[in-house]
């Protein structure tokens, strides 16, 4: 595939964030989770993209959109292999591979009806751990007990 | 050594080996000499949101063997939590009466919330499936005052070790001290997964066995939980496995002479009465050190020791 061909896939923004390198499976997943779908940014995507790194990949564009802390760590979450690149006027400003924050805090629900966080008006609060499998998982502050990355609920 | 003086009590990770051991030993102290009165003034608050026998009353006897005064409730059928008030409200009303707290909470998690919005200590006598570090700390001083150390005992933890919280507690504490575990259950109610982890990063070993009569040669410690009917998803199941966890005095037989049976209580049918007359059964005792480590756990949070 030459290279103009493959530029023709996804368009190029102007301005904006390209969030690269997402596992294919959860490009809709990501898409949900920043509330893209209800956002009138333009955003373009793509999945079952072809990449040497992952076999297929998705790739979504947001024009005129920089993302917040918060929100990367969410993206981290779902998507660890994610690359956030930031685009002004055509040209790459920053490019980094997202990193799985230590603490993840206010943003997931905690899996555990009975904790204190969804009795209380309680904000959540979870350390990132690995399992002995090295699994990633969340540690809830509160009630101890630890969530797999399939029990994940973004508030 | 961090001084406790001040500290909230919620989680047994809250210490660590050395907070352990001095804790361990101020209860050696309250077991010689249990009338201090060094509480004298104190008024202790004792919020119990759902019942418990042991752990309220041996809170209140350690309170009044020290001097101190004990405020509170036993339910929270009397309180303003039945008209809706939330914990936050109540621990910063209490707060206002009260040198320190002492809470039990059904809700997982509540007693970490309440040291963090409390100006004054919190022990956490309980919060729901999740932690009771006090119980923790009498098992220790149990496991210590019967084998002389804690250091690299072979410990066999029998029964419900999916839900039971004190077997949590007890192998994250004895994970400090180089423990072997012996973990007996039926196959739907084995240890976690994340507790098994604790132990492997430790360093240390455990074992898995479905029949009890395997660790009886080899344990230091018999440390027996109820086995819940409702825990099972099949009573079949439940059926099939619910007699295989009952301890009988004529299953002692093989065990060594130091070997103990230790059980948070209450128990309901999980060891016979046959066994209560074996010196190898130490369960009452067990509930008694409760008052000493309490005592010491009262002491070193208000800075009297």
């Amino acid at each position: 595939m030459d290279k103009k061909r493959k530029e023709l896939k996804v368009s190029a923004i102007r301005n904006g964030t390209v969030i690269d390198h997402i596992p294919t499976e959860k490009s809709f997943q990501v898409i949900n989770m920043l509330n893209l779908n209800e956002s009138n940014h333009q955003i373009y995507f793509g999945t079952g993209l072809e990449s040497k790194k992952f076999g297929k990949k998705g790739i979504i564009k947001i024009s005129d959109k920089y993302f917040a802390d918060e929100e990367i760590s969410k993206i981290a979450l779902v998507a660890p292999s994610a690359t956030l690149i930031e685009i002004f006027d055509y040209e790459v400003r920053k490019k980094e591979s997202v990193h799985l924050p230590e603490r993840v805090e206010k943003i997931v629900r905690c899996f555990n009806p009975k904790c204190v966080t969804n009795i209380q008006d309680v904000p959540t609060n979870f350390s990132v751990i690995n399992d002995h499998k090295g699994q990633m998982k969340l540690a809830c502050h509160y009630c101890e007990k630890t969530m797999a990355k399939e029990n994940i609920d973004f508030f | 050594m961090k001084d406790l003086k001040g500290r909230s009590l919620v989680s047994i990770t809250d210490y660590n080996r050395e907070e352990i051991i001095h804790i361990l030993d101020m209860a050696e102290d309250f077991e010689k000499n249990q009338r201090q009165q060094i509480l004298g003034g104190h008024v202790i608050a004792s919020l119990f949101f759902e019942p418990s026998t042991r752990t309220r009353l041996s809170f209140e006897s350690a309170v009044q063997y020290l001097g101190g005064s004990i405020i509170g409730f036993a339910s929270a059928d009397t309180t303003s939590v039945r008209k809706g008030e939330s914990l936050k409200d109540t621990i910063l009303t209490v707060s206002n009466y009260s040198d320190l707290i002492v809470m039990r909470n059904p809700t997982d998690g509540s007693a970490r919330y309440a040291s963090e919005v409390s100006p004054v200590p919190i022990i956490n006598a309980g919060d729901g499936a999740n932690q009771h570090p006090t119980q923790c700390l009498l098992d220790l001083y149990s496991i210590r005052k019967t084998q002389g150390s804690l250091d690299n005992i072979h410990i066999a933890m029998i029964g419900d070790l999916k839900y039971g919280r004190t077997v949590h507690s007890l192998v994250q504490a004895l994970s400090l001290f180089g423990a072997t575990f012996h973990f007996v259950s039926p196959e739907s109610l084995k240890m976690p997964s994340a507790v098994k982890t604790w132990v492997k990063k430790a360093g240390l070993e455990y074992h898995q066995y479905t029949d009890i009569m395997d660790i009886m040669p080899i344990a230091d410690i018999l440390y027996m939980t109820r086995i819940q009917g409702e825990r099972f998803p099949d009573p079949l199941e439940y059926e099939k496995v619910k007699n295989s966890y009952i301890l009988e005095n004529s299953m002692l037989e093989t065990s060594k002479d130091s070997m103990r049976v230790l059980h948070p209580l209450p128990r309901v049918n999980e060891i016979t009465e046959d066994v209560d007359d074996n010196p190898k059964a130490y369960y009452f005792q067990q509930a008694k050190n409760g008052v000493y480590v309490r005592q010491a756990i009262l002491a070193a949070i208000l800075g009297l020791k």
